[in-house]
């Protein structure tokens, strides 16, 4: 496993609980940048990172298309646009279609982030109610990234834990709370 | 070792798209242009996007079904209504001081903003002095805009699209639905131009009162983005307005200077005069 350069994360049904137990444990100086993709209706605002900031210590909000993606920041998809990562490690957004209904997909973030960052990316699947990241954790894995699943009896709903877990038999299985300790672990020392 | 097998390919076959019909992709956004070459790679049952390239240049008859893969771009009727309710309430106040009016919707893919466009132009007595050029890249996506038929499906959400963007009128004014499908009447496409323009590779057309160029620019690479936002500035004329999509800005642009902000929230730029 090379040392941590970029988290992506993935969650749908069940997300702002999960979010709320792993997110607030990552301190100030977590040294990578933090990419998120949560299932959100298309027609309206997003006030997931509003909602969350007071409780976390990184900067939340959403990504800017071409933005560099930077460590100090959780950046979130736009509801309507996927979110990709670019080799030079900027983001881009993106009004493809939808993939398995979703846009954005959690799929086409971590298939991007696997082919920008490989072994240096982290996966985290959080609850949902489909199957959307289970590909993309696999493209990670296969990179020689890291996966992290929240353990299935402690999500809202299992179903895309189950379905990243079915794809990648050797990611980590943990609690949501216990999700920054795996990954400040993993980071370059 | 140095570049990946794949990555070499895609620059590979860029660059024979470029070379062989004069399509440049190379200055897009890498990310989403592999996404959809391995897509197309493996729903068209190709070994390997080498074997895509070599098809791309012995086949031009290949080359539409490629650009299928390339140029996808979705869109609604009215997409952010709030950005269509904004130009309704502020743009077109200005615009009616004109005695007549040229709008340009850049990347106008399957037509869905085309339609938008003329349609709240029809309601606001503004049609009749405007033409509207549409362009796009895709001729398939081109003809589609031309036919301007849509999944039935569909017209839920550009009804609701349309009433919160302020619709004067009822959608249905406008459609004929048959077999599943809505056809928009041929008297919208009255007053327009299709024509195939390239963001990358053409010019200045004409002088324009307003360009809506929403969800294109993000497919773009920043160099590429700069080049298509001088295109606009050199496009418009004095006070001309500019349309962004949702999470596309000037901000960045060396060209930032040229406009001014008209409404940030819903990305609509005016262009300064001349110091």
């Amino acid at each position: 496993m090379s040392p941590l350069r970029l988290v992506v994360v993935g969650a749908s049904a069940g997300a702002l609980d999960a979010l709320i137990a792993f997110l607030p444990g990552l301190p100030a100086d977590f040294s990578a940048p933090i990419l998120v993709v949560v299932h959100v209706p298309p027609h309206r605002r997003s006030r997931i990172s509003d909602v969350l900031q007071p409780h976390c210590a990184l900067n939340l909000r959403e990504a800017d298309d071409k933005e560099p993606a930077r460590a100090g920041t959780i950046y979130f998809a736009p509801p309507d646009y996927h979110l990709l990562v670019e080799r030079d490690g900027s983001m881009s957004l993106s009004s493809e279609e939808a993939v398995l209904y979703s846009r954005p997909s959690i799929d086409v973030l971590f298939e991007t982030a696997a082919d920008a960052f490989g072994a240096a990316t982290a996966a985290v699947v959080l609850s949902g109610a489909n199957s959307d990241g289970a590909l993309g954790a696999a493209r990670i894995a296969r990179a020689g990234g890291l996966v992290v699943v929240q353990s299935p009896e402690s999500a809202m709903s299992a179903a895309m834990p189950l379905a990243a877990l079915a794809a990648c038999p050797a990611a980590r299985v943990v609690a949501p709370s216990r999700i920054a300790d795996v990954l400040l672990k993993a980071l370059p020392a | 070792m140095g570049e990946r097998a794949e990555d070499i390919e895609i620059g590979l076959l860029l660059e024979a798209l470029h070379q062989r019909y004069h399509y440049d992709f190379r200055a897009y956004a890498m990310a989403s242009i592999t996404r959809r070459l391995r897509a197309a790679r493996a729903q068209m049952g190709f070994a390997s996007i080498s074997a895509m390239q070599e098809r791309l240049l012995r086949e031009p008859a290949f080359l539409p079904q490629l650009l299928e893969y390339l140029t996808v771009q979705v869109s609604d009727l009215f997409r952010d209504p709030g950005y269509f309710l904004r130009l309704r309430e502020n743009v077109i106040p200005h615009l009616r001081t004109y005695p007549s009016l040229k709008v340009w919707i850049a990347g106008c893919a399957a037509g869905e903003e085309l339609y938008s466009f003329v349609i709240l132009f029809r309601e606001e007595g503004l049609e009749a002095r405007t033409l509207f050029y549409a362009t796009d890249i895709n001729p398939a996506a081109l003809a589609k805009a031309e036919a301007g038929v849509y999944d039935l499906s569909r017209f839920r959400v550009f009804t609701e699209n349309h009433r919160r963007a302020g619709g004067k009128s009822s959608l249905s004014d406008y459609y004929t639905a048959a077999y599943g499908a809505g056809g928009f009447d041929k008297s919208l496409r009255r007053r327009v131009v299709f024509s195939d323009h390239s963001l990358a590779t053409d010019a200045v057309f004409s002088e324009m009162n307003l360009i809506s160029c929403r969800n294109v620019l993000i497919y773009f690479d920043r160099p590429l983005q700069s080049r298509a936002i001088a295109l606009f500035r050199d496009s418009l004329a004095p006070r001309g307005f500019l349309g962004l999509g949702a999470k596309e800005t000037l901000r960045f642009s060396e060209h930032a200077d040229d406009f001014e902000d008209f409404a940030r929230e819903e990305r609509v730029y005016r262009k300064r005069t001349l110091k």
